[in-house]
């Protein structure tokens, strides 16, 4: 593990062919060491796309969320893509009923990695209070989570809370996708070993 | 207003007594049983004598009463837009027997409804042109509002069994159509607003045929409102038009409330008057951003929400919610509003029709949205009337018909308010009327405030409202009266009501059956964006593709409603 962790600072990560340089007021130079990884990861984590998975009332406080009185552009997740090709963060709003299932597996297995999964309210988390006949009883059952944002619906504070979890698992390594990813590494380095 | 004795002899003249037609006494509406055999005709006659003129078919459901031996009951209801008056037909078929003629060719308000009904009880109708499932995943078994039905039993659905129209399955091998495919829209699809989707065949871009597939957000209300109390209903009806959730809730405390004979007091009447005409305006406010913003408007729709936001505050400072409220009772409110209500309500009227204002100059006369919505998705007033559209959009085709006016709840006829209708039936004439409407539901909500008195919110009837808290606590009485109500809810007498308000989007009926315990026996939301989106498909033939975005936003289609 590299001396900077995940304390990576922006500038540093900005200024391009000499990746990690940053020029001190005096005008002399240190360097900042760090994995590519991290790199990635911090840029990822500042410019998530979603892709609104709104299928119910949530889905209106999801655009509570992204207008202007709450603005999440102010997270760098305002970049809302309806293409799964584009965006890298499913953000499950509303009910999920068994008829809609197949799709929601769809677009999750259509969108490229990296990708994150938030789901928003207590129906996509659990069911809800819908314990009945059509209705899956969490998504969970079908694609993995990252954050659970509870709420019937939740608040749009409680949505951007969950967008800053989100941002800090990323830069910690532990969303779903990293964990993976970290696993079949070491299950490759063990095999070649 | 033709009476009971009138509308009776003007069926006798076609179906005499011991002709298959028998009069039920009593009930909320008059009702009549009816022998499956005779059912066509006697819906024809129905419609077509001007004496009885029932040209608008609100519902077709389903009841099961396994107890019985004509287990299924199906039950019908029709309003005459012309003369006022209502009817209930009820057609009772056994369980091993359950068919029933489709009436699709009399009303084609039937096509849908039938379906559902088929879908839920396992009743066929016979000559209905598309008779599957409509709610339901086609891999789904068994029929699920059938008394017997574990609501908790699901079925899984794989990928690949999705239903697809059989046309869409055809080669085309027309070579004049060189350009012919066949495009699925949604169900997710930024244009669709959750969860509907639209198979079209295209010629070119003209679309040539269309096919609507709901029920991905079928969760179950009506099953769901069977297994709980009648107070723990309203959470749910919160969840029908999520965008205007006081109205639903309101539009069944109201029902259930004449079922038990009792009123709200009259401040708590005044608060949720006020609260539905400023969910309405929230509603038309989504509604029209939504559709603006589809058509390529973006900084209109900004506009919209900003006021909805501070609609949310007023709302929020009520009852702690801002979307789904859960605000009303049964004989009242939960709480009184907070000390400043008329002052922030004040406020708002002053400030939305500013927004509107800013909204309306960039777009009423705009010469690129009238181009995209003069005379797209046009529809006539009679083609809305036979499909069951009710609300704004029957308005904006030319038919005055709004409950509150026709029916008035709530003190309605006591404000003075209009009434807006257009008459070109089109996306553009939609957008009128629900603009008009927004600036008359803040009419009303003014003169509302006027007659604000303080004053209780809620019934002091122990057998229906909880006795206040600090009773609870002090006095052995109350708490028992609250231990009854809790562990098992209120009574209501058993009997049926058709219930009726103007939601948002149109007649929003609950027709509830009580069997006399503490949990209803069966609600059936007549939702009234399900009438509206049935005739969707049949709008859209020979429209463009860019067209069904334009068209499926103007009729503000809520999936929570639609789908139940
Ligand atoms: S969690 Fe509540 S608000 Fe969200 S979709 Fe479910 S019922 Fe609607």
């Amino acid at each position: 593990m590299s001396n900077s962790g995940g304390k990576l600072s922006l500038p540093a990560a900005r200024s391009g062919g000499q990746a990690a340089a940053a020029r001190q007021p005096d005008g002399s130079q240190v360097f900042l060491t760090t994995k590519l990884e991290k790199l990635l990861d911090a840029a990822r984590k500042n410019s998530l796309w979603p892709f609104p998975f709104g299928t119910a009332c949530c889905a209106i406080e999801f655009m509570s969320f992204m207008m202007s009185h709450y603005d999440i552009s102010r997270f760098g997740a305002e970049v809302v893509r309806f293409s799964p090709r584009q965006s890298d963060l499913l953000i499950v709003a509303g009910t999920v009923t068994d008829k809609m299932a197949p799709v929601m597996v769809r677009i999750y297995e259509q969108m490229a990695e990296p990708k994150y999964v938030i789901s928003m309210g207590v129906c996509a988390c659990t069911g809800g209070f819908y314990r009945a006949y059509h209705v899956v009883q969490g998504i969970d059952e079908f694609v993995p989570v990252d954050v659970y944002v509870p709420g019937c619906p939740p608040t749009p504070e409680a949505l951007l809370q969950g967008v800053v979890k989100l941002q800090e698992m990323i830069s910690k390594g532990e969303t779903h996708y990293q964990r993976t990813l970290a696993e079949r590494r070491a299950a490759r380095a063990q095999a070649g070993a | 207003m033709a009476n009971r004795e009138a509308r009776l002899a003007a069926i006798r003249t076609a179906f005499p007594e011991g002709g298959g037609v028998v009069e039920l006494p009593g009930g909320d509406l008059q009702t009549f049983r009816v022998d499956r055999r005779v059912l066509p005709d006697l819906a024809r006659h129905l419609k077509d004598d001007p004496a009885l003129d029932f040209k608008l078919l609100l519902d077709v459901c389903g009841v099961d009463y396994p107890a019985r031996e004509e287990r299924f009951e199906v039950v019908y209801h029709l309003t005459s837009l012309t003369h006022g008056h209502r009817v209930r037909l009820k057609v009772a078929v056994r369980e091993g027997d359950a068919v029933v003629p489709s009436v699709y060719g009399v009303w084609k308000a039937a096509d849908w409804f039938e379906r559902e009904a088929f879908d839920m009880f396992g009743v066929r109708f016979e000559g209905h042109p598309n008779l599957k499932r409509i709610l339901c995943h086609p891999a789904f078994q068994g029929h699920a509002l059938r008394k017997d039905y574990d609501p908790g039993q699901r079925w899984l659905l794989r990928e690949g069994e999705q239903d697809e129209p059989a046309w869409a399955k055809e080669a085309q091998e027309n070579e004049d159509h060189f350009e012919t495919q066949v495009l699925n829209i949604g169900p997710s699809h930024p244009a669709t607003h959750g969860t509907l989707r639209t198979v079209v065949r295209l010629d070119g871009e003209l679309i040539t045929k269309a096919e609507t597939e709901i029920g991905y957000l079928h969760r179950c209300f009506e099953k769901m409102s069977e297994t709980h109390t009648w107070n723990q209903v309203i959470p749910y009806t919160d969840r029908l038009n999520y965008c205007s959730a006081m109205m639903n809730g309101v539009g069944y405390a109201l029902a259930v409330e004449s079922m038990l004979g009792v009123e709200a007091p009259p401040r708590a009447q005044v608060i949720r008057l006020i609260l539905s005409e400023l969910s309405r305006i929230m509603d038309h406010i989504v509604d029209v951003g939504a559709n603006l913003n589809d058509v390529g408007a973006m900084t209109p729709f900004l506009y919209m929400y900003q006021a909805r936001e501070e609609l949310y505050s007023v709302l929020e400072a009520c009852c702690g919610s801002r979307l789904t409220m859960s605000y009303v009772r049964i004989g009242g409110l939960s709480a009184d509003t907070p000390p400043d209500f008329e002052d922030s309500v004040r406020y708002l009227l002053r400030r939305i029709p500013k927004l509107v204002d800013d909204m309306e100059t960039l777009i009423t006369e705009n010469r690129i949205f009238r181009g995209r919505t003069e005379g797209v998705g046009a529809i006539s007033a009679e083609d809305a009337v036979d499909w069951g559209w009710t609300g704004p959009c029957l308005r904006a085709t030319g038919v005055a018909y709004d409950v509150r006016k026709a029916y008035p709840y709530l003190a309605y006829d006591t404000y003075d308010f209009k009434v807006p209708i257009a008459h070109a039936g089109d996306t553009y004439a939609r957008y009128l009327v629900r603009v008009e409407e927004l600036r008359q539901s803040l009419r009303i909500v003014e003169q509302a405030l006027e007659r604000l008195e303080p004053g209780p919110v809620i019934v002091d009837n122990h057998n229906v409202a909880l006795p206040p808290k600090e009773e609870v606590y002090t006095e052995m009485e109350s708490l028992i009266w609250h231990f009854k109500l809790i562990m098992e809810g209120m009574k209501v007498p058993a009997g049926e009501k058709y219930g009726y308000t103007e939601a948002a989007n149109g007649e929003l009926g609950y027709y509830i059956v009580s069997d006399g315990g503490g949990k209803p026996y069966r609600i059936k939301v007549r939702p009234p964006c399900f009438a509206i989106f049935q005739a969707f498909p049949h709008i859209l033939e020979g429209h463009m593709v860019a067209d069904t975005v334009a068209i499926m936003s103007s009729l503000n289609i809520i999936a929570g409603e639609l789908d139940r």
